[in-house]
């Protein structure tokens, strides 16, 4: 590589930064954690809200003795427990092998 | 109420069961100190744990007393109340995994202060990080100390009113916390939490099936069978009945669901592991583990208030934190109830090792190395401030610990998790994804979220409201609420982009920016495990 070129461009990181592959695996990430975090921090704001201004509606039977607020309750947990088995699957197929690549690149110069 | 109920279990088996416990743990630490060399060895375990073993000690850090007593009895009294609390314990994790741990564990080496310095100008960034991660490390320590006093009382048999009794109960619980942080580091440590986190997870689950297995697995019967017991009936099931102030209760949500994330030593166990995929993996693990722990704690909860009943939890001492040591009781007589006594002794000891390890970490790295040496200090040096800092926070832990023995400072913790959530999470996702955030934006959002929610504590109600422990005629209770965080959180998120813009004129650090973002996206120049 020639030092004019290096120069021009900066330091591996800054090289690294701007190609195409780098701000791929960003756009990637941030497209679904992003919305991901607004979704799940909505979703339990909504909870919180109807537990405090709608009980009337939580203490409704569904089943037995178990009401709306118990199963809403739990679909907080349902949802954290998805949320958290998308993002792995998500990671390990669209993260992983690109960040790979990447930290090769900068490190694995003598590989 | 009879004799008999008064003196549950025997004081003898519960000595003994965690005695038993502290052995056990004392040999792993003796065995892990023996690979503690370096700076990385002592605050970070050589970065040599998996992610399965880290993600069952930060479940170890975090379902603290409170979250396994706390929990359960408030379920029992107050009913849906308590299990409130609990999601948004487990639902803030989702925060820490999908935010911050992996970026977390690419960039920084130790301490929050890593993180938050790193393309910023270091020597204030640190101080504020320093200063941030030791006041909330405080408030927790001191919280758990304090329920100390009341666990002694039920578990020992030492009244509340012998209170030498119980300052020399509570000087060995701390004299034996410094003793695995001073020769285990983070790795005696984190297996002190991993043996815990092991102990309560089986424990609560074969309470669990007992209590499911009495009402033929229909929970619905079980919640039939609490609100017969109970004396508030029907609204046992309902929301309500401990949360009274609506926005006081958003305002806790808030606190609890953003201050996760934000916990220094909850961060810290993210450098336990050698790579960022190890780290994603012990957040899955925590958050598989708190979660199936909390949907226990329900069945507890309600199981408390079915087979003990509320008013006899009530009368017990230790008050509402008895519910599970009493039904622990109720199942297995005095075996069960000596194991889960030990157990809930062993996770105040495990807990305040692992704050203390953060807060000594956070003082000889971000303080000592870098402040007072400017990055020059060697390594050996840096550890022996450590575990001199160790010992000092140790015994602040027990004077501290003794001075408010008594006292319910539950509202510490919450205090904890809204100063994490107003000082650190901001400042951390700003710096983790916002590229123009500067030096003095990090200054303004530790600083102003850290002020904020301490002086709304002071002037809550809690500190010197009418039905206040502390002052209650101080009548300086100007602001309305009990929680901080639906102002202050707000307040530092928006003080970091004040900050900015008035720091604007700071050169912007590209090759540090990139360094950064490269760094914390690849894992590329993250720091390694060490081989021994």
């Amino acid at each position: 590589m020639s030092t004019t070129e290096e120069c021009r461009a900066g330091t591996a990181y800054e090289r690294v930064q701007a190609g195409p592959e780098f701000a791929d695996l960003r756009r990637r990430l941030r497209r679904f954690v992003f919305p991901m975090s607004a979704a799940f921090l909505v979703w339990y704001l909504a909870y919180v809200l109807l537990a405090s201004y709608a009980s009337e509606l939580m203490a409704t039977k569904v089943l037995g003795n178990v009401n709306v607020g118990l199963v809403v309750g739990l679909l907080q947990f349902v949802s954290t427990f998805a949320i958290t088995t998308a993002y792995v699957r998500f990671a390990n197929r669209h993260i992983d092998p690109a960040a790979e690549r990447i930290r090769h690149q900068i490190e694995g110069q003598v590989r | 109420m009879t004799a008999a109920q008064q003196q549950v279990g025997s004081v003898g088996l519960n000595i003994g069961i965690f005695v038993a416990f502290v052995l056990v743990t004392l040999v792993f630490v003796y065995r892990a100190s023996r690979s503690n060399r370096t700076a990385s060895d002592y605050y970070a375990a050589g970065r040599s744990f998996t992610g399965s073993q880290n993600g069952i000690a930060i479940s170890g850090d975090y379902l603290s007393a409170a979250s396994f007593l706390g929990i359960a009895g408030a379920i029992a009294v107050n009913g849906y109340d308590g299990f409130l609390y609990s999601i948004g314990f487990l639902v803030a994790w989702l925060v820490a995994l999908l935010l911050v741990a992996e970026l977390l564990r690419n960039t920084g080496k130790f301490t929050m202060g890593d993180v938050l310095s790193f393309r910023m100008r270091q020597r204030p960034v640190r101080a504020a990080a320093a200063t941030s991660t030791l006041v909330v490390s405080f408030f927790y320590l001191l919280a758990q100390m304090a329920g100390a006093g009341g666990l002694i009382a039920l578990l020992l048999q030492i009244p509340n009113s012998n209170r030498l009794g119980q300052s020399i109960v509570i000087g060995v619980v701390g004299v034996l916390m410094i003793v695995y942080v001073l020769v285990g580091g983070m790795k005696g440590t984190t297996y002190v939490q991993i043996i815990k986190a092991g102990l309560l997870v089986v424990g609560a689950a074969v309470m669990t099936a007992w209590v499911l297995g009495k009402y033929g697995l229909n929970f619905s019967a079980l919640l039939g069978a609490a609100v017969d017991a109970s004396p508030k009936g029907e609204a046992l099931l309902a929301p309500g009945l401990q949360y009274t102030n609506k926005l006081d209760f958003i305002s806790l949500g808030l606190a609890l669901v953003l201050g996760t994330a934000g916990l220094p030593h909850i961060l810290m166990r993210f450098y336990t592991v050698p790579t960022a995929k190890e780290a994603r993996n012990s957040v899955v693990w925590a958050i598989w583990l708190i979660g199936i722990f909390y949907l226990f704690t329900l069945v507890l909860g309600y199981g408390a208030a079915a087979l003990v009943g509320p008013e006899a939890i009530a009368a017990a001492p230790g008050g509402v934190n008895s519910a599970a040591p009493l039904l622990a009781f109720r199942l297995g007589g005095e075996v069960l109830l000596g194991l889960i006594s030990a157990i809930a002794f062993a996770t105040i000891l495990a807990v305040v090792a692992g704050l203390t390890i953060t807060a000594s970490a956070s003082f000889a790295h971000d303080v000592y190395a870098n402040l007072i040496k400017k990055g020059e200090a060697r390594p050996q040096d840096e550890v022996r401030v450590a575990r001199m800092t160790a010992l000092v926070v140790g015994v602040v832990a027990i004077v501290g610990g003794i001075l408010v023995n008594g006292i319910n400072v539950a509202f510490l913790v919450a205090l904890a998790f809204a100063v994490a959530a107003s000082a650190n999470l901001p400042t951390l996702l700003y710096s983790l994804f916002w590229k123009r955030f500067n030096t003095m934006g990090a200054l303004f959002s530790i600083y102003g979220g850290l002020a904020s929610c301490v002086l709304l504590i002071v002037f809550s109600p809690v500190v010197s409201g009418p039905k206040s422990v502390i002052l209650p005629n101080g009548g300086f209770d100007f602001f309305p609420l009990e929680n901080p965080g639906i102002v202050s959180i707000p307040l530092s998120f928006l003080l970091g982009i004040v900050g900015t813009f008035v720091g604007r004129r700071e050169r912007f650090n590209a090759e540090k920016f990139a360094e950064m973002e490269v760094r914390s996206l690849t894992g590329a120049g993250a720091e390694k495990a060490v081989s021994h």
